[in-house]
């Protein structure tokens, strides 16, 4: 799996942080997504795609492998 | 053929409903039967609004998602077309500009003025004295006379405590900032009362921005006012920013905590889960179902199109408004099974309480955590909570933008 976020599409919702907080984080300034984890592990993949599912501006794109 | 010609100039004259519609008596946790109807027969379809307007009302959990993620949908709320909730709100919408009622990209401008106090890591830090908050309510309330009235002791006092520390607001002042809070959002109000609400709202926070233009400390209000001497908004803005903060920060997740807890006390095997647990994880997913199940938000997200937009077989045509009903959405059993039941062990955290696209609440981690604190807190320590009246009897919010109780009447074995 491979990870993507879209930086000026983020609306600083804080879902992905909150569900899967090793994978993402969030910019001190503006709360908007930094991605820790291009690769997660495969344990993590569940909680990336529903991060992925729920964030309201469609920023996280997910490329199976 | 002259079969379906009849039926069709007899659907053609047939008056659209009327939105918003009226729960069912006896059922205040559910969705209005004629929206739940219209989900099933016709899930996009037009409504009358109170000026005679006939918006279109999208009821289905997928064209929901789609539509609020939809660049091709506005939030402005002085475009023509746009559905207001009343008179006053259609007034409203040219005075009071905030970054909900905007488009990208001036709205991600602004926003991202606001969204850094809201991060996850910066509420979680807050958790401790949310907690400390909520215990000395709950100490309070238990060393007074029983009954007491759940949304004065606890369900408003603590996020408007919260929400003041944040912005930077004296608390002292809350007898004035809710009462206005509530006329500003009822629909029932007169157009008087909403400009004179705002205008009331407007002209304290200009005053407490200005006071922290000359004297900044750490908080939100400071913070804006330093993106007034910078030039990136006037002091007016700024003021309209707060008072959108203001209301959002109490009035929402207040009526989560006493309509939540109306909901568990009437779902005694679902409550019983949450008393008899200290496990964060059961605690955020009974959350995520009251969201849910509660949709307090209830009045609709309101939109307008801004080309034609082909959806659930209808098309939307450039111009036209659009409210996106969330209460159905989440009880579409397509996404949610048994919609009608309050599991608090489900997996609902695709609910669409805070709304879906970039408008989506910016405060739901605060609001997440408020929840998390109570909903773990106050059933725990006061294990025999029960009403002190028939839910029949309870005065629900039915005319407020947020759905809910004006009072709870709860009491406990001493």
């Amino acid at each position: 799996m491979r990870v993507e976020v879209d930086v000026p599409k983020c609306v600083a919702s804080g879902q992905c942080v909150m569900i899967a907080p090793d994978v993402f984080d969030q910019r001190e300034e503006d709360g908007i997504v930094i991605l820790l984890e291009e690769r997660p592990a495969p344990e993590l993949h569940a909680d990336v795609r529903e991060s992925a599912v729920v964030c309201p501006a469609a920023a996280i794109r997910v490329v199976e492998k | 053929m002259t079969e379906t010609l009849a039926e069709t100039t007899a659907e053609a004259e047939e008056p659209l409903p009327e939105f918003p519609m009226p729960r069912a008596t006896g059922c205040p946790f559910a969705p209005p039967p004629t929206a739940q109807a219209l989900h099933t027969e016709r899930p996009v379809t037009r409504v009358r609004l109170w000026d005679g307007s006939a918006p279109w009302l999208v009821t289905r959990y997928a064209d929901q998602r789609a539509l609020l993620g939809d660049p091709r949908v506005s939030s402005e709320a002085t475009r023509p077309g746009f559905p207001h909730a009343s008179a006053g709100f259609r007034e409203n919408a040219g005075r009071r500009r905030s970054f909900i009622t905007m488009d990208d990209p001036e709205h991600a401008r602004i926003r991202r003025m606001v969204t850094a106090p809201f991060a996850i890591k910066r509420i979680e830090a807050m958790r401790p004295e949310i907690q400390r908050i909520t215990d000395e309510l709950i100490d309070t309330m238990l060393a007074g006379p029983a009954p007491a009235d759940l949304v004065r002791a606890l369900a408003l006092p603590l996020p408007s405590l919260v929400i003041c520390k944040l912005l930077g607001v004296p608390y002292e002042d809350h007898d004035f900032f809710q009462r206005n809070s509530s006329k500003l959002i009822n629909r029932h109000s007169s157009v008087e009362e909403v400009v004179g609400a705002n205008e009331a709202l407007t002209d304290y926070l200009d005053g407490l921005v200005a006071a922290k233009l000359a004297n900044p400390a750490d908080d939100m209000l400071s913070e804006l006012a330093s993106r007034v001497t910078a030039g990136e908004l006037t002091q007016r803005d700024a003021a309209n920013m707060g008072v959108l903060l203001l209301i959002a920060g109490h009035e929402t997740t207040a009526n989560m905590i006493a309509l939540g807890t109306v909901a568990l006390l009437e779902n005694p095997d679902q409550l019983a889960v949450l008393r008899e647990t200290e496990d964060p994880k059961v605690i955020a997913r009974a959350v995520e179902e009251l969201l849910r199940y509660l949709t307090i938000v209830h009045n609709g997200r309101r939109r307008v199109a801004l080309e034609d937009i082909e959806i659930g077989g209808e098309t939307i045509r450039a111009g036209e408004g659009i409210i996106v009903y969330t209460s159905t959405g989440n009880w579409d059993s397509e996404v949610f099974a048994e919609p009608e039941r309050l599991d608090i062990g489900r997996d609902a955290r695709r609910h669409m309480a805070f709304g879906f696209g970039i408008h989506q609440c910016l405060g739901q981690p605060l609001a997440r955590v408020e929840l998390q604190v109570v909903y773990g807190t106050l059933y725990r320590r006061i294990p025999t909570l029960r009403l002190a009246t028939g839910v029949d009897q309870l005065p629900f919010k039915d005319d407020g933008l947020v759905y809910g109780v004006y009072e709870l009447p709860v009491t406990w074995a001493s």
